[in-house]
């Protein structure tokens, strides 16, 4: 293993003692007909070995573009990342050429797409998918690279992988199909794996085990975990902090009692009053009002200020609030954040 | 999907063996369907006709009495006499040649053409896209039989029987159609998850587009090439009967057609045999085409 892992070890000023991925200030923008639409607006996260990082928020808040912005998938045109670092281990992927870049990722970095059935190659058996990987990167023998797609699919639980993995995409379960998704990722040991809504598109029961499954296999192998979700209860679980975002800014970053315990935005707060609560049965369920900003006219100032509670006229004037260091290790972007912890 | 549990020992894969290909999967489907058999069996019968067409008939397709002139079938002339007095079956079976070659040839050539035109436009879109879709636009524009004749009648050399430079005139004013339908069906592939998925797992253009995108375009260019092999045979008899087409003593059923309509009140046996052959080698095409596609798709399996 080490040996073919030296294969990839070739990316320039590769750094160890820096921090396992750093995303500083990044924007990304959509140029398209209608004008362009700003769905990342200065995000900023690190990530450390073993960390599972929640990114928490709503459709549309820029989640899932920061994913692909960090794994180098946008689609571009229209997406441009338009400033901003990306940096694994000290290196700013951005300023890389593709042909590196496509080496970082799946061997350093990779992800998980929300459908998995859409996300394999309907005309490939998920063996021969699995074993491309590693004949592709690894340069290994087609009975090697079986070899090892088997015990892949061991790992990630499928029953009898043996036989399975003559199978195509359509003729397994949908919590299968997210297995086997979790294998391709996991096929070149990544050190950094982002789940983008893994769970979204499968049943309750089904979603437990993939989360069970995602974190034993973090631990074993000491991944940095991006969980990217919309889903509160999901977090609450696996996740070690969380970063909530509200049109493409980080607005909240806190380790993951501390934000249920005690939210330190307006938008972090009612995002936790709009879970159902089981002891406040019959009565009626708070929501947030209004809607997300459209990611071509975001407000001035706050984000969240048209539909925030603690609005005042600070709120509605650029810049946006700063990311205040209410606690430690715990940012928040509102001005008023210390009436919002309620002191 | 019985107890996966449960392995007979004949169902138990080697797991020391090759991964099994898409072809090789294919192939495995394709040995078990009737329809590719009956049709690949028409096809070699048809190439065989066209390679040797001396082991079908031993008469010899030029030598024509007009004495014979619309006779009934005799002897080894199963099919009859034509209007010249030529035996027409074995004029049918030595037209195969030119018929195939220039159906099988410019469909391939406008394969090649619509392939490469189709999926370069949709994969890499912008302006190669727009520059390549006007091209295949211009083309498209082109009336069929005008520029046939002009590309016809440039492209042949006076010594030689035409083939060539029918394929050619075929193959450039028909591949609109196969580029169209893969533009297409590349621009909605590359938007899959999995095309996604591909180059987050590190591949490179090339590997996406013949890997994971073009396997997956291919029904309906398959569908489009298939019938494009049937009016490419079809237009030849039109080009031939126009006096652009096939020239001097050739023998195709294009020809053979064209001679023979203008008689079809007199004597129909020299209009319907080679009309059958045209008809029966398009069907066994179209046929080996479907349960070619058939087999590529997985979910039909």
């Amino acid at each position: 293993m080490t040996d073919m892992k030296a294969q990839v070890d070739v990316l320039p000023g590769i750094d160890p003692r820096a921090p396992l991925l750093q995303i500083n200030d990044l924007h990304v923008e959509f140029r398209t007909r209608d004008g362009v639409a700003k769905a990342v607006n200065g995000a900023g996260f690190s990530l450390s070995p073993g960390e599972t990082l929640a990114i928490l928020g709503e459709s549309g808040c820029g989640k899932s573009v920061t994913a692909q912005a960090i794994m180098g998938i946008l689609e571009s045109p229209p997406g441009h990342i338009t400033s901003g670092e990306i940096r694994y281990r000290g290196v700013d992927l951005l300023k890389l050429p593709e042909a590196q870049r496509r080496k970082v990722r799946a061997n350093r970095i990779a992800m998980i797409f929300q459908d998995a059935l859409s996300a394999l190659n309907p005309v490939y058996t998920v063996g021969f998918q699995l074993a491309e990987l590693f004949r592709a990167h690894r340069g290994m023998s087609r009975s090697d690279a079986k070899a090892r797609a088997v015990d892949l699919l061991d790992q990630v639980r499928i029953p009898s992988a043996r036989s399975r993995v003559n199978d195509y995409p359509h003729q397994f379960s949908g919590g299968m199909r997210q297995r086997v998704m979790i294998a391709m990722a996991l096929a070149l040991d990544p050190e950094v794996l982002i789940a983008d809504e893994p769970t979204t598109a499968l049943d309750v029961t089904v979603q437990a085990q993939i989360m069970g499954l995602l974190a034993e296999l973090q631990r074993q192998r000491n991944m940095g975990l991006i969980l990217i979700t919309h889903d509160m209860g999901v977090v609450a679980d696996v996740a070690d902090r969380i970063s909530v975002m509200y049109a493409g800014r980080v607005v909240e970053e806190a380790p993951v009692y501390d934000i249920y315990a005690r939210p330190g935005h307006p938008y972090t707060r009612a995002l936790l009053e709009s879970i159902p609560r089981l002891d406040l049965k019959g009565q009626q369920l708070s929501v947030i009002r209004g809607l997300p900003p459209a990611l071509t006219d975001v407000p001035r100032g706050c984000a969240f200020n048209p539909r925030c509670r603690y609005a005042k006229d600070p709120c509605r004037q650029d810049p946006a609030p700063p990311a205040y260091a209410i606690a430690p290790h715990r940012t928040a972007r509102c001005h008023f954040f210390r009436e919002v912890l309620g002191e | 999907m019985s107890d996966p549990n449960l392995i007979t020992v004949a169902e138990a894969p080697d797991v020391s063996g090759k991964s099994r290909s898409l072809a090789g999967d294919a192939w495995l489907d394709l040995r078990r369907n009737k329809i590719f058999w009956v049709s690949a069996v028409l096809v070699v019968l048809i190439l065989l006709m066209a390679l040797a067409p001396s082991l079908f008939t031993s008469a010899d397709p030029g030598a024509c009495a007009l004495s014979n002139k619309h006779k009934g079938p005799d002897g080894s002339a199963f099919f009859g006499y034509d209007f010249q007095g030529c035996d027409v079956f074995a004029r049918t079976i030595y037209g195969t040649r030119a018929s195939i070659e220039v159906g099988v040839l410019s469909t391939l050539l406008a394969g090649v053409l619509g392939l490469v035109f189709g999926l370069s436009a949709g994969y890499f879109g912008g302006t190669t896209d727009a520059v390549l879709s006007r091209l295949t636009d211009i083309m498209l524009g082109v009336p069929f039989l005008l520029g046939a004749v002009v590309f016809s009648g440039r492209l042949s050399g006076s010594a030689d029987d035409g083939v060539w430079a029918v394929t050619l005139t075929l193959g450039l004013l028909t591949w609109t159609s196969a580029a169209r339908v893969m533009r297409s069906s590349v621009i909605a592939v590359k938007s899959q998850d999995y095309v996604a998925a591909g180059r987050m797992l590190g591949a490179g253009p090339a590997r996406l587009m013949l890997r994971h995108i073009l396997p997956n375009s291919m029904a309906s260019f398959i569908v489009v090439l298939t019938i494009l092999l049937g009016t490419n045979i079809a237009a030849e008899a039109t080009l031939s009967y126009l006096g652009v087409g096939l020239k001097g003593d050739a023998i195709s059923w294009g020809l053979q057609i064209a001679e023979a309509q203008d008689y079809a009140r007199i004597a129909a046996h020299p209009l319907i045999w080679p009309s059958v052959f045209l008809a029966a080698t398009v069907l066994a095409f179209i046929m080996l085409g479907d349960a070619i596609r058939d087999a590529f798709d997985p979910k039909l399996r």
